[in-house]
């Protein structure tokens, strides 16, 4: 069993080195042919030629759009736990405020009745859901790590019973004819429709992709290395002169802005957002999904959430015993999380200095304090 | 005076860790604190650099009152800990630990100047410049705190017990590395278990009981002070 561990570690380890010491052409190359080639799977011409990989329960693009908003939320959750290393269990509380903001403020069923369209909402949503992630964040991210969890847990929580039971938020019933964004065809159709998902999923992975760039940018920057000093050691940080409240509460307000898009395009897509989009669950399954992965590296987020995203839907349809494997994805999604974190805490695609980070030497003697 | 502390006291919660602590730093001196365990002298030290709110008394540093002064903005004024019990940074490799330390900085040329001669202080350093800090040796991992700590060229460079946990060899030369570095116009303010290497090497020291100063005089004179000899040097 070991063994066999070793050599797919190994197998990994030398893949890593290889794409390392590739030289930047052949980088480029295959980074466009993925790109390329998630652009095109959503077209039927192309995914049914590729076997067991659409989904036999689910109409194939629809799952494409919601593997895509974990991805986005993954790589967003990403930043606030794995580079600044802040446990926000809540995070899915932003998503909610970014999908009732574009509701409220546009859909026919609101006590408002603004009407706005949804482009003009989408940068106040994620507006305001930065602000109450700064709201959030900074009673909270002067206290101890545990705080924030609880106080994270305790937002999401909130934001899900206000939706259930106020009437602004018009619980179950929700709000209806929520606008799509805007464009249109030559022939003066609208390119973001009801039944076709294919754009919407092109609108996400195109913000996924400037998402990412953005990411990559500023943790490549002093930014970055501030949020990496913090969560290796808060207190060390400080003494290098990190101002270190104001970094966490960066990333905790850029990761909730995040969100806030994520849950903009959501409401865009959906046309519908009643109460019952806002499980608990969701939270802690984002947050799974970017350990699952490799917390602080932004590929293994990607590939994390979009893994876990793709495979709960994978499940439907596909029967074992008489019984819908949907019926049970969580608890195989539980197990396999339990196996990863025996056998490969730092998940699956890891950070280099997270891998380290596990390997501190610290640990092994007990001085002082 | 670099450092003045009056009447310093700090709670740890209800516990009281500090009472009403007095003592000054000059500027080229090397100041040593000593005490037994739990006397409080890395809780003097979390108070000086900021990373613990003191309760009563003052701090003035510079000429500037940073008794309220954030951790960070204490960095910035030229104060700068070696933290005890090492807190390098595990994942980072040993350059990028290094350059941590010269976080507050935007002096190209200096930092390239201070980092050859952190290298140069500590050859060990410059062997393994790409390893991961947290795969270093306890020796290794403290001579890179104290790199560190250096590379933020602090006017006072504050040092929690520099040689815990190096062999006999290495707690020689890190004495030595500290007089260096006093000689080459860093101040330093020096907490150690080791009082004899400490109080042969500073130009005053103070002595720390259950979070009170107890006595103080030169190096010299603690290190042939009877008191001192038999409860901290081993002496009988
Ligand atoms: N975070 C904390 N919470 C509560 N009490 C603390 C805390 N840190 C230190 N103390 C207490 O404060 C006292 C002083 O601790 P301190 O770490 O300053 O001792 P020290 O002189 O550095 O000892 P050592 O030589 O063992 O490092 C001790 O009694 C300790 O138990
Ligand atoms: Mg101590």
């Amino acid at each position: 069993m070991t063994t066999v561990l070793e050599r797919v570690r190994s197998g990994r380890e030398a893949a890593g080195e290889r794409w390392r010491g590739a030289p930047r052409w052949v980088r480029w190359a295959l980074l466009v042919a993925v790109i390329a080639f998630f652009y095109a799977l959503p077209n039927r011409e192309f995914y049914q030629y590729l076997g067991p990989i659409p989904t036999p329960g689910a109409n194939f693009t629809q799952v494409l759009f919601t593997v895509s908003i974990y991805v986005l939320l993954a790589v967003g959750l990403n930043i606030v736990v794995g580079f600044a290393g802040l446990l926000d269990l809540g995070y899915f509380g932003f998503f909610a405020v970014g999908a009732y903001t574009v509701a409220v403020l546009t859909s026919p069923s609101s006590n408002l009745k603004t009407l706005w369209p949804w482009l003009l909402v989408v940068p106040l949503a994620i507006g305001l859901t930065m602000l109450s992630g700064v709201m959030l964040g900074t009673p909270t991210l002067r206290l101890r790590g545990d705080y924030l969890a609880i106080v994270t847990l305790g937002f999401a929580e909130m934001i899900r019973i206000a939706a259930v039971s106020s009437e602004f938020l018009k619980g179950q019933r929700g709000f209806n004819q929520i606008p799509h964004p805007p464009g249109k065809y030559a022939d003066g159709k609208p390119f973001f429709g009801v039944l076709d998902a294919r754009p919407y999923y092109w609108l996400v992975l195109t913000l996924i992709i400037l998402v990412v760039i953005g990411v990559r940018n500023l943790t490549h920057s002093r930014v970055g290395r501030a949020w990496i000093s913090i969560r290796e050691d808060e207190d060390a940080a400080q003494l290098m002169g990190v101002p270190t409240f104001k970094f966490k509460l960066w990333a905790f307000a850029s990761g909730a802005a995040i969100a806030g898009l994520a849950g903009a395009l959501f409401a865009g897509k959906q046309n519908f957002v009643n109460s019952q989009n806002f499980e608990l669950l969701n939270s802690i399954i984002i947050l799974a999904a970017v350990i699952f992965g490799g917390s602080g590296n932004i590929v293994g987020a990607i590939v994390g959430g979009g893994l876990v995203a793709y495979m709960i839907e994978r499940f439907r349809g596909i029967e074992l015993f008489g019984v819908e494997l949907y019926e049970y994805r969580f608890l195989i999604f539980g197990l396999v999380l339990v196996v990863m974190m025996i056998f490969r805490p730092e998940g699956l695609i890891p950070n280099r200095r997270r891998a380290a980070e596990f390997k501190d030497r610290r640990k092994e003697v007990i001085v002082g304090e | 005076m670099l450092l003045e502390i009056d009447d310093v006291s700090l709670l740890y919660g209800r516990i009281q860790a500090l009472h009403g602590i007095s003592l000054t730093v000059a500027e080229g001196e090397i100041v040593a604190l000593i005490g037994a365990n739990g006397a409080g002298k890395s809780t003097t030290m979390r108070a000086i650099s900021g990373i613990r709110p003191i309760a009563t008394g003052s701090i003035r540093f510079d000429g500037e009152d940073i008794s309220k002064l954030r951790a960070d903005l204490r960095v910035r004024r030229g104060l700068c800990q070696a933290p005890e019990g090492r807190g390098i940074f595990p994942g980072m490799s040993v350059l990028e630990n290094l350059d941590m330390g010269a976080y507050t900085r935007r002096d190209r040329a200096g930092i390239a100047e201070d980092l050859a001669r952190v290298l140069d202080l500590f050859p060990r350093l410059a062997e393994r410049r790409k390893q991961a800090g947290g795969t270093l040796s306890g020796g290794e991992q403290q001579m890179l705190a104290v790199g560190r700590a250096l590379m933020s060229r602090p006017k006072l460079l504050l040092l929690d017990e520099p040689s815990m946990g190096l062999a006999p060899m290495l707690i020689q030369q890190i004495f030595d590395i500290i007089k260096e570095i006093n000689e080459q116009g860093t101040t330093v303010l020096l907490v150690e278990q080791n009082a004899q290497q400490a109080l042969a090497r500073a130009h005053r020291a103070y002595v720390l009981e259950t979070g009170k100063i107890v006595k103080t005089g030169t190096g010299a004179e603690l290190l042939h002070d009877p008191a001192v000899k038999e409860a901290y040097l081993g002496v009988a």
